[in-house]
């Protein structure tokens, strides 16, 4: 999962009282250092690209990289799909401001993996070619279930586009002092340049690279600052407890009772909202077979885990080497409020512990998360669009490879110019609810259609659209109705629906209504679709007929 | 076309009756499953105790010390989880994928 900044942090203002919302960033002055170092990340992933262009000859190796990805580099890829800017920046501001409150949170953004692991991996490598559209219409009907499942990738896809434009505007302007609109168009023209010659190939080299530089300066900064307490956790936390407003409350859950329905329908959201997220779910077509989707996603929550633990560490040490710092804070006052607003503690780490030099590296590494994000998001987008929507449904199946590849380029471009507009558009709004929208529709749309097609043999085509469609309007709705855009962008006095995540509400009502449906549907359709579950089941167990890995 | 679905339909049919097969999915089914409860079930009892008895977590593992209970128990729950993954995957590649191999390999086409 890619959560961009503004929108992770958006959902954490929305929980807590943490800090001004990012929107309100400042222009700083231009960083040469972090404008440097993410100018040889440009031209390192450019030059990639280009190798990348000469190997994307099909349609496969534009979608999902032929299947030659090996299971470590897309374990690695997958990883940084979730390790995104907000969960370096996000958690640990979350850990700085609330202590052991944002542990727990922690933990919900982590436990979605080993269930992907046990239920779903392996089954979406041997049913699954490019989308997972091609999953869900196995045995239903292919023209409506298409059409549906790219209506629920491209409802995910867009909105968390804009949410990863607006936050890619507004880190850039606050890292790099760069104009805002520039920071969006420069994302859009690099994204575009990535997947437009480059396709899965270089989008998952990109990626790696993104991941290895995280991880690799995430533990740096950590160590650094450990190194300040003599690596002892005891010791950090004494002067943390010392250092902090709150004191002793830090060390144990507090403030997580405030509003317990909200956060199990946040956690319910990000659970099985992982599992419904269309350019995650992609990465499962990159691998050869079953055994390598596997152990992708081993490594990824391998990565995932480790580096969820460093940024836990990120936080704590900050609460006393940048809580206690005034250079850090406006105005001097270490009560007051944090320069550049409350989401750039780890920022201000890397400048306390690394100086100038490693801040601009942290800076670029943000910079690229951004761009890695959006550039498998628009890769997702336009599969929807050309595989699903054009070769599929319009076509019929009969397009040829070159009209797809074709399509698939114009819808690249199409999906980059709406972001880079919808980006601009969407400036001064608060986006955090285009992140419970994302979560929402992912864990009450996409997520239930496609765990039923898998596991439950009785799941009809009319079932499927129903339930599906009562996930995502319930959850457009709610969102709707909800404090984050009733009061804060419509401006009513109360909202009509309390919590700001809709999934512990409109996923179970998608599940109900599928399985009423279903069990309902009695037409001939629905006969000859339950009775192709069993060639199915056969093939999801034993991988017979799945599309083997083109060599490079 | 038709000659090639029949031949399909014959084969998924030979590999539904095959023991092994019925082996592997009723293994692998077990194992995914029980999986899946256990963290699951360890992640509801941990957002129970942080709801319900935050004061566990709030305890320090010393007395006198600053360290508390939270702090191992919430690092060894995503270490924990995903050593299960681990099991799992080590598990499905060896034993599953060898049963599956072998239920295509004994299907005659």
């Amino acid at each position: 999962m890619r959560l961009l900044i503004s929108g992770l942090l958006g959902m954490m203002f929305s929980l807590s009282t943490m800090a001004a919302p990012i929107t309100a960033a400042e222009q700083q002055p231009l960083n040469l250092h972090a404008i440097a170092m993410f100018f040889l990340f440009v031209l390192g992933t450019l030059v990639i690209t280009w190798w990348a262009a000469r190997q994307t000859h099909s349609t496969a190796d534009f979608y999902t990289a032929g299947g030659g990805i090996s299971g470590f580099q897309n374990g690695l890829a997958i990883a940084g799909d979730y390790m995104s800017a907000a969960t370096l920046l996000g958690l640990s501001s979350m850990v700085f401001a609330k202590g052991y409150d944002g542990f727990v949170y922690t933990i919900g953004f982590f436990v979605g993996w080993p269930l992907i692991t046990f239920l779903m991996a392996e089954r979406l490598r041997n049913l699954g070619r490019f989308t997972f559209a091609d999953i869900v219409s196995y045995r239903l009907d292919q023209t409506k279930i298409r059409t549906f499942a790219a209506l629920g990738s491209l409802t995910v896809v867009c909105c968390y586009l804009i949410v990863q434009m607006v936050g890619a505007g507004q880190l850039i302007k606050l890292l790099f002092g760069l104009d805002y609109s520039i920071a969006v168009m420069v994302v859009g023209l690099l994204m575009l340049v990535y997947v437009l010659f480059g396709g899965m190939i270089a989008t998952t080299w990109v990626q790696i690279i993104k991941a290895v530089l995280l991880l690799a300066g995430g533990t740096t900064l950590a160590l650094m600052a450990l190194s300040r307490f003599d690596f002892s956790l005891e010791n950090l936390a004494v002067k943390a407890v010392e250092a902090h407003k709150i004191g002793w409350d830090i060390m144990g859950p507090g403030s997580m009772l405030d509003n317990p329905i909200n956060v199990a329908s946040m956690s319910l959201g990000l659970l099985f909202g992982i599992a419904g997220l269309p350019h995650i779910l992609m990465r499962f077509f990159t691998v050869p077979n079953a055994k390598e989707a596997r152990k992708s996603v081993f490594y990824a929550t391998g990565f995932i885990g480790f580096f969820f633990l460093v940024v836990m560490i990120l936080g704590f040490t900050s609460i006393v080497i940048v809580g206690t710092d005034p250079q850090f804070f406006v105005g001097g006052n270490t009560q007051g409020a944090l320069i550049g607003g409350g989401n750039m503690v780890a920022m201000h780490l890397a400048k306390a512990v690394g100086g100038n030099l490693f801040l601009g590296f942290l800076s670029a590494v943000a910079f690229a998360t951004i761009l890695a994000v959006v550039s498998g998001l628009a890769l997702a987008g336009a599969s929807a669009i050309s595989h699903d929507l054009y070769a599929k449904v319009i076509k019929k199946g009969q397009a040829t490879e070159q009209q797809e590849m074709r399509v698939t380029r114009v819808a690249t471009v199409g999906l980059g110019i709406v972001a880079i507009l919808l980006g601009i558009l969407f400036e001064k709004m608060n986006v955090a609810f285009l992140v419970g929208l994302t979560f929402g529709v992912a864990a009450s749309t996409n997520f239930p259609v496609l765990i039923m097609a898998m596991y439950w043999k009785d799941l009809t085509t009319r079932g499927a659209l129903w339930g599906g469609f009562a996930g995502l309007v319930s959850a457009l709705v709610l969102v709707v109705l909800s404090p984050a855009v009733w009061v804060t962008v419509l401006g009513h006095e109360k909202a009509i629906f309390p919590y700001d995540h809709p999934a512990l509400f409109s996923m179970p009502l998608a599940f109900a209504v599928i399985i009423l449906v279903s069990k309902l549907d009695r037409s001939r359709q629905a006969e000859l679709e339950r009775s192709a579950y069993d060639d199915q089941f056969v093939r999801a167990q034993t991988g017979l007929g799945a599309a083997a890995a083109v060599n490079h | 076309m038709s000659s090639d679905s029949t031949q399909r339909a014959n084969c998924c049919q030979q590999i539904r009756t095959n023991p092994k097969f019925q082996l592997l999915v009723k293994e692998r089914a077990q194992l995914a499953w029980s999986l899946t409860l256990l963290v699951l079930g360890l992640y509801f009892l941990y957002m129970i105790v942080v709801a319900a008895i935050p004061s566990v977590l709030h305890t320090p593992l010393q007395e006198g010390g600053h360290l508390t209970w939270g702090i191992p128990i919430a690092a060894t729950i995503i270490v924990f989880s995903w050593l299960m993954t681990g099991l799992y995957v080590r598990r499905a590649n060896t034993r599953f994928d060898q049963l599956s191999q072998s239920v295509l390999e004994e299907t005659r086409v």
